[in-house]
């Protein structure tokens, strides 16, 4: 082949994204970081009051850890403070260690969705807001910020959304499954209203407080028993969602559901598309098959990975749920991190892992 | 089969391990009450340095509500995701038989009589009176 045509061959242009990583986990270096971002009227209660989530023992966690911070042991930045809390090193050991073109931030300190106080709630989301761009948004590029609302707070929530839609640098609103109520119910709309009008989609990360046991039979034991609940906890969301109407309502809406497991949503669909047959009457506003919602509206993150065995088993359950509907996700710094070299151990044609590794999550954010 | 000098043996202390390179491999060398073993460095699941690892005992229990912990420091947990590795052979707790990291033998020698010999020591000087780990690859 002679050099000229060499020259004149089309060259496919170079895709802008190759890895993005949905789940990002950004923390203070200590609680006192938030606030510069806080009223002094909010600093002075927090100092006197603290917060309170609708939980027990309201500071701590749902339930011990298995690991401090719950981070990998080799995240903690050498400068000091808690993994996630250190941009350079952040950059240096997972934006450029991994190669990540984009990192979707989900911050989960202060938990301003399950605070009782509601104009505490309020302030806090916003200050949080506010903290991702000033720690991470403003001076590192490659990182995305989720926009924190208080989904027990619906008008306070879609006021904070309508503040930060024209932001570019945020991509999703960033609610917990785990609530007061179910999300699809009818007191919730506007917060979906106002996703669809900014075409803002809406990201799920396991947990939150509700104030509810983790699961229906009662309060686990052990942590590796409770980190089964977050499954539980999905499906009741999606239920609602498709149950409610929402998707009815808003067709245009999109969900991703993070860190939440995906083996479980073929055979969940399928359970549900059987009772629509018997008990559609019930519902009539749910016009269509579940399975078809849950196919069209509803993204999954692949961390952390299903690892069955043999492995390639899984590639069935990939494409039962459809390759462009999985996006690639680390949890970085928690301990349960999936590393993109190693974590796809299922045999993928070159375009479902692009489409795994960036092109689905182009998708969902619009990024194109 | 060659034998490396990968370090003095006062520079790991008892419940400590170090990252050392030898002949192109990342080895994780572990100091477990005074004995010194080492492991591959990566972790076959997702490719985590075992160096980084806590180095824990074993928890066991005969039935529910009754603990055991022995073997204490003789096993290292994958800095990641938990997996558990017996230090002295490498093998998976959960899985001993087919997830396992390669153990290399490791001996320690007196400098004076590592100066003599099919030894390698191209990374640091060895002086006649202290003490060397030496790993056989």
């Amino acid at each position: 082949m002679s050099e000229a045509q060499t020259l004149e061959r089309p060259v496919e242009a170079k895709a802008k994204y190759n890895l993005i990583d949905c789940d990002i986990h950004p923390s203070m270096k200590s609680p006192a970081e938030i606030h510069p971002y806080l009223s002094q009227r909010w600093r002075d209660h927090l100092a006197t009051y603290g917060g309170h989530t609708r939980q027990g023992l309201s500071e701590t966690l749902s339930h011990p850890r298995m690991v401090p911070e719950v981070s990998r042991v080799d995240s903690w930045p050498p400068a000091g403070g808690p993994p996630g809390s250190d941009l350079p090193f952040l950059r240096e050991q997972h934006l450029d260690g991994l190669g990540i073109d984009l990192g979707v931030l989900v911050p989960l300190r202060f938990n301003a969705s399950g605070q009782r106080h509601p104009d505490l709630a309020v302030a806090l989301a916003t200050a949080i807001n506010d903290w991702q761009i000033g720690k991470f948004l403003e001076p590192e590029p490659r990182l995305r910020g989720s926009i924190i609302a208080t989904q027990e707070d619906p008008a306070s929530a879609v006021a904070e959304i309508n503040r930060r839609a024209s932001d570019k640098r945020f991509l999703q609103i960033l609610l917990p499954p785990r609530s007061i109520e179910p999300l699809g119910k009818r007191r919730h709309w506007p917060i979906f209203e106002a996703a669809v009008s900014h075409n803002l989609p809406i990201s799920m990360h396991v947990g939150g407080v509700g104030g509810h046991q983790a699961t229906g039979a009662g309060w686990p034991s052990y942590y590796i028993e409770e980190h089964h609940s977050q499954v539980q906890t999905m499906e009741a969301v999606i239920a609602s969602l498709i149950f409610e109407g929402v998707f009815e309502q808003f067709p245009q809406l999109k969900l991703s559901f993070v860190e939440g497991g995906f083996s479980w949503v073929p055979a969940y669909g399928w359970r549900m598309d059987k009772a629509w047959a018997a008990m559609r009457d019930e519902v009539p506003h749910v016009k269509r098959q579940p399975s078809e919602y849950l196919r069209e509206n509803i993204w999954f993150t692949t961390q952390p990975m299903e690892e069955p065995n043999p492995a390639k088993n899984l590639a069935d359950t990939l494409r039962w749920i459809g390759t462009d509907r999985l996006m690639f996700s680390t949890d970085y710094p928690h301990w349960d991190f999936d590393d993109p070299r190693y974590a796809f151990k299922v045999p993928l044609t070159a375009d479902e892992k692009a489409a795994i590794f960036a092109g689905n999550a182009v998708n969902f954010y619009g990024l194109n | 089969m060659a034998r490396h000098v990968v370090a003095k043996v006062d520079e790991l202390d008892t419940g400590k391990s170090k990252l050392v390179k030898v002949a192109g491999r990342d080895i994780a060398l572990f100091n477990v009450k005074g004995e010194f073993f080492a492991i591959a460095n990566r972790c076959p699941h997702e490719g985590a340095d075992l160096c980084r690892g806590q180095m824990v005992g074993l928890a066991e229990s005969d039935e529910p509500g009754q603990y055991r912990m022995t073997r204490h420091g003789e096993l290292v947990r994958c800095p990641w995701h938990g997996w558990e590795f017996d230090i002295r052979t490498g093998k998976s707790w959960c899985d001993p038989a087919r997830t396992r990291v390669k153990s290399f033998d490791v001996s320690v020698s007196k400098g004076g009589a590592l100066t003599e010999g099919p030894y390698q020591a191209e990374t640091f000087p060895v002086s006649i009176d202290e003490d060397y780990v030496v790993v056989e690859i």
